[in-house]
This record gives structure tokens, C-alpha cells and sequence, in this order.
């Protein structure tokens, strides 16, 4: 596993950024869906309780474009699982996509396509070793406004 | 004639914070004039010039009664009182 690298780490004062806390459950399970569908590029999202922070409920997506280089949910499934979060008064905590050829930053499309301001955009790269276990990119952003701010990454057993 | 219009979390900064808005038309085209003289700004990112002609963005979906305009009609796709409209940009990327 590799987490991502942040200045503020090891320089002695504490890091006091952004942070993504995620079970280690729900990162494996991203995880896993990156590598069964590689090279497709796999997407989906975790809802959690409204205001919280706290990605819950894990939701698979069908990549629509069903494509190694592009992902977009199908327009359909998009609108069912909104009317499902809204129902339950969740919000999108965690929107997440695999790279299959390149790292775990987002693209110039990933920028310009966010359209959550207040979701942890998470990129996970199977580039290394596809559908085999093996070391594994997983890395979160913030993406507002065209700007990317990286986050650190917090495992805990239980959320 | 009031036809509820759901907005998503990107647009809210035209509609004061609001999750949902009131707006009428006959048509999606009308509705979206109308909600771009309440909300001024909103249009722009709702449609795009295609050929000198609106046509819905790419990236932006729109619901009337759960069904996706590309389906229906488009911008043409017509309306009726009581209608729900909702817009959801496109979850995607690359």
C-alpha cells in the first residue's frame, strides 16, 4: 500500500490538512473492485450521513464508457442512487475511480468533470499489477473550483 | 404553473443555497429561461452553443419524472404542472 506523500510530514510540526478517515474494510473494498475490473477503469462512491464526513454505504458502479482511459456512471443508475442518498439523507463522502495505465492523480478530465465540491475524490492505480494483489496507489483529493489539494489518508479499523 | 426543479450542489451558489427551486415552461427550454430570470447565471452552465442552436451540456443530466431528456425530447422535451425536474452533473471523468 502505497498512501501519498504530503508536505507537512516528517518536518517536525503536525499536519493539519485535509483527511480522508476511511475504514479498512471500505478501502478494501475499493481495492478489490479496482482489481476485478481492470483494465477497465472501475467507479463508484460511498453515501454517508449528511454533514458527517463519514463514508458508510459503498455503492458499485457500472462504468458506463466501459473504457481503460474514461469512466461515467450510467445516467440512470446516477439518478437512482441520488434519489436513494436523498431518501436517506446521505451525500456523496467518497467518489472514487481507478486509473489502469497511469498514477493515482487525477486527470485534466477528472478537474474539469468534478462536480461534488465537497466529496474525497479517491484514485486508486492498478498500473503495477492489474488484476494480481501487489502494492496498490490509493490516494485522496479535494477538488474544488478546477483546484486539486491532496489529503492525507486515515485507516481506522472501524468508522 | 409550478413545476418543482431539483439543483445539485454545484449550482447552489445561483440559487441562494436552495436544494430545490420553482420554475415554469411549457418545454425544458422555456423552463430554463425562466429559471435563468430568477437565477441569472444558471443557464450558461446548463447549455451550450451547438452549431448556433441550445443544446444540453454533455456533462449535465436532466430528469423530468425520472426519465433522462436525451430520451424525451431534449431541450423540446415538454412539460406539464406538477412536473419534477431534476439536474445532476454527470458523475465522470478519466
Amino acid at each position: 500500500m502505497t498512501l501519498g506523500h504530503l508536505p507537512g510530514r516528517g518536518w517536525g510540526g503536525p499536519y493539519a490538512g485535509p483527511v480522508l478517515t476511511i475504514s479498512q474494510e471500505l478501502l478494501d473494498a475499493i481495492v478489490a473492485h479496482a482489481r476485478r475490473d481492470h483494465p477497465v477503469e472501475a467507479c463508484g462512491i460511498i453515501a454517508g450521513p449528511e454533514g458527517s464526513d463519514r463514508p458508510e454505504r459503498l455503492v458499485e458502479m457500472v462504468n458506463a464508457a466501459g473504457s481503460p482511459t474514461f469512466y461515467e456512471y450510467d445516467s440512470t443508475e446516477l439518478l437512482a442512487l441520488y434519489k436513494e442518498m436523498w431518501d436517506r439523507d446521505e451525500e456523496p463522502v467518497v467518489i472514487y475511480h481507478s486509473h489502469t495505465s497511469t498514477e493515482a492523480y487525477p486527470s485534466r478530465t477528472d478537474i474539469d468533470l468534478a462536480s461534488e465540491p465537497g466529496a474525497h475524490y479517491v484514485l486508486v492505480s492498478t498500473r503495477e499489477d492489474g488484476n494480481s494483489d501487489g502494492p496498490i496507489e490509493f490516494r485522496s483529493y479535494r477538488i474544488v473550483d478546477g483546484e486539486v489539494t491532496e489529503e492525507e489518508v486515515t485507516i481506522v479499523k472501524e468508522h | 404553473m409550478a413545476i418543482e426543479v431539483r439543483i445539485p450542489t454545484i449550482l447552489r451558489s445561483y440559487t441562494g443555497g436552495e436544494k430545490a427551486v420553482d420554475a415554469s415552461g411549457n418545454t425544458l427550454s422555456e423552463l430554463i429561461e425562466d429559471l435563468e430570470s430568477s437565477h441569472p447565471g444558471i443557464k450558461e452552465r446548463l447549455v451550450e452553443d451547438k452549431d448556433g442552436q441550445d443544446d444540453l451540456r454533455r456533462f449535465v443530466n436532466v430528469y423530468v419524472n425520472d426519465e433522462d431528456v436525451r430520451f424525451t425530447g431534449g431541450l423540446g422535451t415538454e412539460l406539464s404542472d406538477g412536473d419534477q425536474v431534476v439536474v445532476l452533473p454527470a458523475v465522470a471523468g478519466g
